[in-house]
């Protein structure tokens, strides 16, 4: 004996093939039935975890080690999770004893004044810097072979602007913030790149180029490292990234005959 | 003016109005990030009782940020109406709070003495409410606005739909829209959220809307969120708008940040009622608010979020808009840390717009850094619904795909309508009746193949 319909359902599901959004629910009564209140439960879940979960840094090194990059792990002035939230002007600075054992290891691991740094930071999404910052990496090598000779720095608790100082303290020319993006209910994982050339604290958004929702389902990798390189390039030729740049890069972009480019997105950094 | 409050041994002092302001609000994150906030609980309630203790009036001498460097403060005063302000103008802020709980204050005394108030002085009470105190004041204000239909209507509760897609897809925004329909959302107006600001893109956006409300007859309003210069744009070039959108916050340097002046709002809301596109009525500007937006702008003046963003509520008003939104949980954990938080700056929003006038409706939202989830939600919603809140959000399942947030869906306006027997706003309600997409009583109705919006849905 078959149960009776408790749940009415929607008779346009169809609407559902032209949007990712959660339209034909259905209701229980007037509420959410229980399958939708699991699915986007587990959905929170997955963003909260994201935001929470600290970045493994032993585990990203080593593999980024094996992969054949030279790193070096940074913290920030935020000592936890909590205080980050708190406290975006912390994350934005390095610890002072992070600072001091930066500018020490250096010599020993990377060349002086590199024309470009990497910092690989956890941000919003500890998820996005550990499943992605390594295949995008290995995506940028064919733009730039010296890559395994130049930093790669590793940044917990870290917002955009930390680049700026770890930057600075290597004598960098541009520096290049692989971040975890705020998660959202369906992207967890987005990586955000952005991109500062000279730099060094006190620089604002202004200054940077930015390269959003970089995720196998968003921007795939071979994507983003292409826009990134252009940007870098574009960057160099200009010699400042920021806002100038943007306009710059787009008429490049059509220059080249690459139509298909998508704009740059100009979302502020975390 | 030195304010001061001795407990036990200790003597608070607090140098000026702004400080004492800042020190007797709520607990927030974003108060300490600015660094304006009680450094105890103690001196908090030291705060509190200086504040309870300073007349009203001092409020008209004395600005939280100076006159002459801010076009808000001169706007807060000088359309200050001394007659209305009358009956409580020989009030301490401590007895305001009384008196607003008393029968001396109803839906007619508080219509009558909006203009009396000033921003800084609601603002001013509320940190000495409790929670139930701002919902109960609030439950007592009317305010009714108009454009084709009628919203804030006692017993009515109306809902924005909000059919956002990341890419501004038509057809991805229709098919949200019709779900939206479906379950009888959209009476305070269908207003999307563009991805982009370009003309053509918005002027493609507002014309599809209009068209569909126009095949179907419609009772309500339109709007694409972009700036106002666009939408000036928009208007000069033809396109069918409704409403005017436009952020704004609680300081000349915060709207300047946002590209706006008062300057700029009175053109583009001169623009729009010359349009008379309304049916019923002619309010035509639609504000989006939240706390923090000035200290993320750099442009707080040393004030407390609370108390500026109340005067945000000072310049909203000099347009009799048709719709004010406090998108309280969008802007994040800096700002307002966790869902005690949210829920408290939501009935704090509610209570000071609705007091100096508004239309209040309230985007009851979070993002995912935020402590807070659906639980905190539904107790929000629930207050604000017991406060009388004029609209609320609607997006399907809750879920924005284009602002990466969660705000409230559909469902959510159901239960409302369920526990609090709140209806839409009347003219929406009959269309709903006439399409056969609810019955008399407001309750959906099963669909099939006769309803018009699926024959639609199907040719999408």
């Amino acid at each position: 004996m078959s149960k009776p319909a408790i749940v009415t359902p929607d008779p346009w599901l169809r609407l559902q093939s032209l949007t990712r959004a959660r339209v034909a629910l259905g209701r229980s009564g007037v509420s959410l039935p229980t399958r939708e209140v699991l699915r986007f439960g587990t959905a929170h879940a997955q963003a909260r975890d994201a935001v929470h979960q600290a970045l493994d840094v032993q585990a990203l090194q080593s593999e980024l080690h094996e992969a054949g990059f030279n790193t070096c792990a940074v913290h920030s002035q935020a000592a936890d999770r909590s205080v980050y939230l708190r406290r975006p002007d912390w994350g934005r600075r390095l610890a002072p004893d992070s600072a001091d054992a930066l500018a020490q290891q250096a010599p020993s691991l990377w060349p002086a004044a590199p024309k470009l740094a990497i910092v690989v930071a956890d941000g919003l999404s500890s998820l996005a810097t550990r499943s992605h910052a390594q295949p995008l990496l290995e995506a940028l090598l064919p733009y730039f072979p010296e890559l395994y000779r130049l930093p790669v720095v590793v940044a917990t608790q870290a917002r955009v602007a930390l680049g700026d100082e770890v930057g600075h303290i290597l004598g960098a020319e541009q520096v290049v913030v692989m971040i975890g993006e705020r998660p959202g209910l369906s992207s967890p994982d987005s990586l955000g790149l952005y991109l500062t050339a000279h730099p060094r604290p006190g620089l604002t958004d202004a200054n940077r180029n930015c390269i959003s929702n970089v995720r196998p389902e968003g921007l795939p990798y071979a994507d983003a490292a292409r826009k990134l390189a252009f940007l870098i390039a574009g960057a160099r030729r200009l010699g400042r990234s920021g806002v100038d740049l943007k306009d710059d890069s787009d008429s490049h972009a059509l220059l080249e005959g690459d139509a298909d480019l998508p704009a740059l997105e100009a979302t502020p950094p975390a | 003016m030195s304010y001061t409050c001795t407990l036990g041994l200790r003597r608070y002092a607090f140098g000026n109005l702004k400080n004492l302001l800042a020190k007797a609000s709520p607990a927030r994150s974003g108060d300490m990030l600015a660094g304006v906030a009680a450094a105890s609980e103690e001196e908090r309630m030291a705060a509190r009782i200086a504040l309870a203790d300073v007349p009203l009036a001092r409020f008209l001498q004395e600005a939280v940020v100076p006159y002459e460097e801010d076009e808000v403060t001169r706007l807060i005063l000088d359309s200050h109406d001394t007659l209305a302000f009358a009956p409580v103008a020989g009030l301490t802020v401590g007895e305001f709070r009384d008196w607003l709980l008393s029968d001396a204050a109803d839906a007619d005394s508080l219509q009558a003495l909006a203009p009396g108030l000033t921003p800084e002085m609601v603002a001013a009470v509320s940190k000495l409410m409790r929670n139930q105190d701002l919902i109960l004041v609030a439950a007592k204000c009317r305010v009714v606005t108009r454009f084709r239909n009628t919203l804030g209507l006692p017993g009515r509760l109306a809902v924005r739909l909000q059919p956002n897609h990341p890419t501004d897809d038509p057809k991805g925004i229709a098919a949200s829209m019709l779900d939206g329909l479906l379950y009888g959302v959209g009476d305070a107006v269908i207003g999307i959220n563009p991805a982009t600001d370009s003309l053509p893109a918005i002027t493609t956006l507002l014309r599809l809307i209009d068209e569909f409300r126009e095949q179907y007859d419609v009772p309500t309003q339109s709007c694409v969120l972009t700036h106002v210069t666009n939408t000036i744009r928009a208007i000069d070039k033809g396109a069918p708008v409704d409403l005017v959108f436009q952020s704004i916050g609680g300081t000349e340097a915060v709207n300047r940040s946002f590209g706006v002046t008062a300057a700029l709002l009175d053109e583009a809301n001169t623009a729009a009622r010359q349009l008379g596109r309304g049916s019923v009525g002619n309010n035509v500007m639609y504000f989006e608010t939240g706390q923090g937006s000035a200290l993320s702008a750099n442009a707080h003046h040393g004030a407390d979020q609370q108390t500026l963003e109340a005067r945000a509520y000072g310049l909203a008003r000099r347009y009799q808009p048709l719709l004010v939104n406090t998108v309280v949980g969008f802007i994040g954990p800096e700002y307002l840390y966790d869902g005690k938080q949210i829920i408290r700056a939501g009935l704090e929003d509610h209570f000071c717009g609705k007091l100096l006038g508004l239309p209040m409706g309230c985007d009851i939202c979070y993002t995912n850094h935020a402590e807070a989830d659906q639980d905190d939600m539904d107790t929000l919603l629930t207050l604000l619904g017991v406060a009388g809140i004029n609209f609320i959000i609607g997006v399907p399942g809750a879920d924005d795909i284009m602002l990466n947030y969660q705000s409230t869906s559909f469902h959510d306006a159901l239960y409302l309508r369920r526990v609090l027997d709140r209806r839409r706003a009347p003219e929406f309600e009959d269309w709903l009746e006439r399409m056969g997409i609810a019955d008399y009583r407001g309750e959906l109705l099963p669909q099939g193949a006769t309803q018009p919006l699926l024959a639609l849905a199907g040719r999408l």
